[in-house]
């Protein structure tokens, strides 16, 4: 049996163990590990995770009972002295030797500290290890105790420098960057997304400073603050270095390997160093002349020594390596890939910048437009796996390529062609080295059944979680190739569509939330298929929101919109925005008795913001009592009809527009529908009412009304599309009946009119078919339905006043009358507003 | 805001030295939950029928420190009973307090019993 020891249980230490005994040849050898910390590997690259949970076994890689099962000898809290070349032995701190066969170093590297006056005062910090954190959470601790608003430096703004930041806000403590280069991250930003990252964190609460030198730390025996140049210094309590690593390579150095000239072992493409039975990996090993401070090439490096020790001369090393990174730095989306940045004349750029959203990116392409060379992406990474794919794989770009950073123009499409079109050699997840035909052809052979089964069997996703959006659309997509239907389910406790849910509700006549679950779901249910139960129960039974209240969404559930501060707001219907001057009055004193925050809203109707949730109830009575209807602002449902004045003032007037507004919304309010429906009605073509921006929309025109359905305002505008002209009242209602009966039936939880139609096959043709010539031979029955709603309507305010044991809902606290007294309110402009939200 | 969070702090059962009487058990709805004050705080306090359980946790949202938790909805993620805030959806593990979908901070949770039609809530101080 040989023997094969590692020095250094990190990261890249760990991997290698992991690769050795997935081996089966493996029994063949003895493994012996050290590691100098006191516990097994953990995630170095989530060190910062460590500040939330104080977790260390959170980190692990592995527990130690790993190792033994393995049959690994894990030796920690260990170091490794001296090895003796010629014996093929090595030494511990504590004096004892071992002999091996092959020897593995897998030593790491430390923090460089710069050789500054004063670095060794009390207060100064690296960052690297478990045992770092503590040190410097014991010490910020300190501090605040003394000091509330005490000040860190981190000294560094680099990769882990920001890293460092985040900890020190995570601490606490107000954080500062102090970076000797004109830039942020100076290796994988160019300017100028250095500025748009530096503008993001700046606006976070970091201080930066740049082209700072520091040339002395002061202080007496603890630190109290940095000097940079005569004049210029910064009072801090405490600092972190983060101004580069060093490989931890004095073992190579005694025992006479051959030595980078600025450090490191040097190793070959096979991990080889100058003596051929000892192997480098990891940050200690000098590859191509360079250092990589990355997991992914040390791991590729690890797996390149286990094949080599066992044999498998031809898996080496590629040539060149990748150094692509996705990092999210607090928060912030940062990566840079290929050549982020170049002279014009190695390749052409195109950059999309917009500094009022922090966000930056910049692709380079070749003179000739056809291969990505790299780029850059800061605010919004969430097309780094396709562009990192397009140039890994050499990609030809498509003609407008500035389409795969500012997105297609008109449409929504998107430029890149889908995952499932690379080709099988491209690597999907870069941490595990997963290929994209690793994941389909696990598939395909029947090996794996699902995106849990992939992960579990190939490790995708499991290192930095980057490629999770890739490994999910590829294997959702080769499923389908299958001829596997991958179902937009409910969630995990409804494995159905909403329609299908729809249909066997109705089938089986359930009324309620648990009988559901019971007869068609499974689990205890969530905030998911709750609401979109309670959607489906009020279209078929027109349940109030009051039936059963728990399983609707917090705003139905109080009959209320939450605000930003956990106050409410009242909206009565005022229906096609007409009101008389007494209910005005009446809306007035209401909001000066409970001191409400007044607004019209784009429907044409009074907002009053600002209301305690045990003030609802008399605020609804008052309400109520004047004549006032819920204006169901809180829920999926129908919102308001809007109008203009029409030929009953208006001079170009076709039609009288407020009375069939008045009509329409007197006719739907109340009814609930997947998501909320808005309406609008012009007397003429000139539109002011922006009928055609709403869910339906009627404009008068010479001979009758047109009507438009499925457009909406919000986040992308769609106008409504003429689905019939000319019509006469009945008709447009008959029309809308079926129409908005079909949409609630088949539409997604969440799905509005507009997405739902682009959905539907056939388009707008299709509709046109169903609704008005009846082709799925089921009018008759929507309208049923409809009416059946229609008649069914009571206002849930009024059955929520009238009823004691509603009333009881709406209590802050349920042992005392007391008020929450969290609520905070400034004044504005002669009104008030909750106060602005900090964090 | 940071302050009003780190006065929660959640409490292991054997920590117990307070059981405060909170309210009587058909206070809270089935399914469902309210607020409890106690002395300066806001405590969230379900009634999960579906698990004949009944949890206890801050009030307090930790993604914009709004005091909203009991109005969430509650249900369970893979058979951990969870509360999702009514504001953004974030949801929250009531056995551990640990944020589900995202990674807010933990929220503090404290052991409930039920005795005599009357729900006690555990508390260290
Ligand atoms: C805060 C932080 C954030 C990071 N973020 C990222 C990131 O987002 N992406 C990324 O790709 N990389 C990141 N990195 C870098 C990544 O962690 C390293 O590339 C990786 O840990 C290198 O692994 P290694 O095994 O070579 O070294 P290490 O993980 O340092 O392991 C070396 C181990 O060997 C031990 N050792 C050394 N000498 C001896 C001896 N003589 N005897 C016994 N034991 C010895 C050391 O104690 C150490 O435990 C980050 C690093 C830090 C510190
Ligand atoms: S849409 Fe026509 S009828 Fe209505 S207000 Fe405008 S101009 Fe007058
Ligand atoms: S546009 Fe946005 S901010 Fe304004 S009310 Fe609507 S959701 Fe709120
Ligand atoms: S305040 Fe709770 S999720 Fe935003």
């Amino acid at each position: 049996m040989k023997t094969v020891i590692v020095v250094g249980n990190g990261m890249v230490g760990y991997k290698f163990c992991e690769k050795f005994v997935a081996k089966s040849s493996s029994d063949e050898y003895k493994l012996i590990v050290f590691g100098e910390e006191p516990r097994p590997a953990y995630d170095r690259v989530h060190l910062s995770a460590y500040f939330e949970n104080q977790n260390a076994n959170a980190l692990e890689l592995a527990p130690a009972s790993w190792y033994k099962e393995n049959n690994i000898e894990l030796i920690t809290g260990q170091r490794v002295s001296d090895i003796k070349k010629e014996n093929k032995e090595i030494h511990t701190a504590s004096g004892k030797s071992y002999t091996y066969d092959y020897l593995v170093l897998a030593t790491g590297s430390v923090p460089f500290v710069p050789p500054i006056s004063g670095v060794e005062k009390e207060g100064v910090f690296v960052y690297r290890t478990i045992e770092d954190l503590e040190e410097m959470m014991a010490y910020a601790s300190q501090i605040k105790a003394i000091k509330p608003n005490g000040k860190a430096a981190i000294l560094g703004g680099g990769l882990l420098g920001l890293e460092a930041g985040k900890a020190v806000l995570d601490m606490g403590l107000e954080a500062h960057v102090v970076e000797f280069a004109p830039k942020l991250m100076p290796r994988q930003l160019d300017t100028r997304s250095s500025n748009v990252l530096q503008l993001k964190l700046e606006d976070m609460g970091i201080q930066v400073h740049l082209s700072k030198a520091t040339n002395k730390i002061l202080g007496d025996k603890v630190i109290e603050g940095m000097e940079f140049g005569e004049d210029d210094r910064l009072d801090v309590d405490m600092l972190i270095i983060s101004a580069g690593i060093r490989p931890r390579d004095e073992l190579g150095k005694t025992c006479g390997l051959e030595m980078g000239t600025r450090g490191g072992i040097i190793v070959d493409n096979r991990m080889r160093t100058s003596t051929k039975d000892i192997f480098a990996i990891g940050e200690v090993a000098l590859y191509n002349q360079m250092i990589y401070g990355l997991v992914a090439p040390g791991y590729e490096m690890a797996d390149v020594a286990v094949n080599q020790i066992m044999g498998n001369q031809e898996v080496i090393m590629p040539e060149h390596m990748d150094m692509s990174t996705k990092l999210k730095l607090m928060g912030v989306d940062v990566a840079s890939f290929g050549i982020p940045y170049m002279p014009v004349e190695k390749g052409l750029s195109i950059i999309f910048e917009n500094k009022t959203k922090y966000l930056y990116k910049r692709i380079n392409v070749s003179h000739d437009g056809k291969t990505l060379l790299g780029g850059i992406l800061v605010g919004d990474a969430k097309d780094y796996n396709i562009l990192h794919q397009m140039y890994l794989n050499g990609i030809a770009l498509p003609d407008n390529a500035e389409e795969l950073i500012v997105g297609a123009r008109g449409g929504e499409g998107s430029a890149f062609g889908s995952a499932i079109d690379l080709p099988d050699t491209a690597q999907i997840c870069s941490c595990e080295s997963v290929s994209k035909g690793n994941i389909c052809s696990s598939l395909l052979n029947g090996e794996s059944k699902s995106l849990k089964d992939i992960i579990s069997c190939t490790k995708a996703t499991t290192g930095c979680g980057g490629c999770k959006p890739m490994v999910v659309e590829l294997v959702n997509e080769t499923l389908k190739s299958m001829g596997k239907k991958v179902k937009d389910v409910i969630c995990e406790h409804f494995e159905y569509t909403r329609q299908e849910l729809y249909g066997i509700i109705k089938v089986k006549g359930i009324t309620s939330y648990d009988e559901a679950l019971d007869k068609c779901g499974q689990g205890d249910g969530c905030e998911v298929c709750k609401p979109a139960l309670a959607s489906i129960f009020a279209t078929i039974y027109n349940h109030t929101a009051n039936k059963e209240d728990i399983i609707q969404d917090s705003n139905d559930r109080f009959l209320a919109n939450i605000q930003r501060n956990g106050s409410y707001s009242v909206v009565p219907r005022i229906p096609g925005g007409e009101i008389t001057p007494d209910k005005l009055i009446v809306l007035g004193d209401v909001a000066k008795q409970y001191g409400l925050y007044t607004k019209i809203t784009g429907g044409q109707r009074i907002d009053l913001f600002g209301a305690e949730l045990n003030d609802l109830p008399a605020i609804w009575k008052k309400l109520i009592d004047a004549g006032f209807e819920s204006g169901h602002a809180y829920g999926k449902s129908l919102r308001t009809v809007k109008s203009c004045v029409g030929s009953t003032w208006c001079r170009y007037g076709m039609d009288e527009s407020v009375s069939f507004a008045i009509a329409l919304e007197e006719r739907y309010k109340g009814i609930r529908s997947p998501h909320k429906l808005k309406g609008g009605v012009s007397g003429c073509i000139r539109e002011c009412a922006e009928a055609r921006g709403k869910d339906f929309g009627v404009i008068a025109v010479e001979g009758g009304w047109n009507l438009y359905v499925c457009g909406n305002g919000g986040a992308t505008p769609k106008h409504a599309q003429l689905l019939a002209e000319q019509i006469d009242n009945e008709t447009v209602i008959k029309y809308l009946d079926r129409f908005l009966m079909y949409y609630i039936r088949t539409a997604a939880p969440l799905m509005r009119t507009a997405a739902w139609l682009e959905k539907l096959e056939g388009g707008m043709e299709q509709l046109k078919k169903i609704v008005i010539e009846d082709s799925l031979n089921i009018a008759e029955e929507l309208e049923t339905d409809m009416q059946g709603l229609v008649d069914k309507y009571e206002c849930e305010w009024k059955q929520a006043v009238e009823n004691e044991e509603i009333g009881r809902r709406f209590k802050h606290f349920v042992n005392t009358d007391d008020r929450d007294d969290n609520l905070v309110f400034v004044p504005m402009r002669e009104q008030k507003m909750p106060e602005p939200w900090t964090n | 805001m940071e302050a009003l969070f780190q006065q929660y702090s959640p409490v292991a059962l054997d920590k117990v030295t307070v059981w405060f009487k909170a309210c009587q058990e058909h206070d809270i709805p089935e399914n469902g939950g309210a607020c409890v004050k106690y002395k300066n705080k806001q405590i969230a306090l379900y009634h999960f029928k579906r698990k004949q359980k009944w949890y206890a946790c801050q009030n307090l949202c930790p993604h914009k420190m709004e005091m909203v938790l009991s109005r969430g909805m509650l249900g369970d993620s893979e058979g951990i009973a969870k509360v999702a805030c009514p504001m953004h959806k974030r949801t929250f593990s009531l056995e551990t307090g640990e944020n589900l979908n995202g990674d807010l901070p933990s929220i503090a949770t404290f052991p409930v019993k039920v005795e005599n039609g009357f729900v006690y809530i555990g508390f260290s101080e």
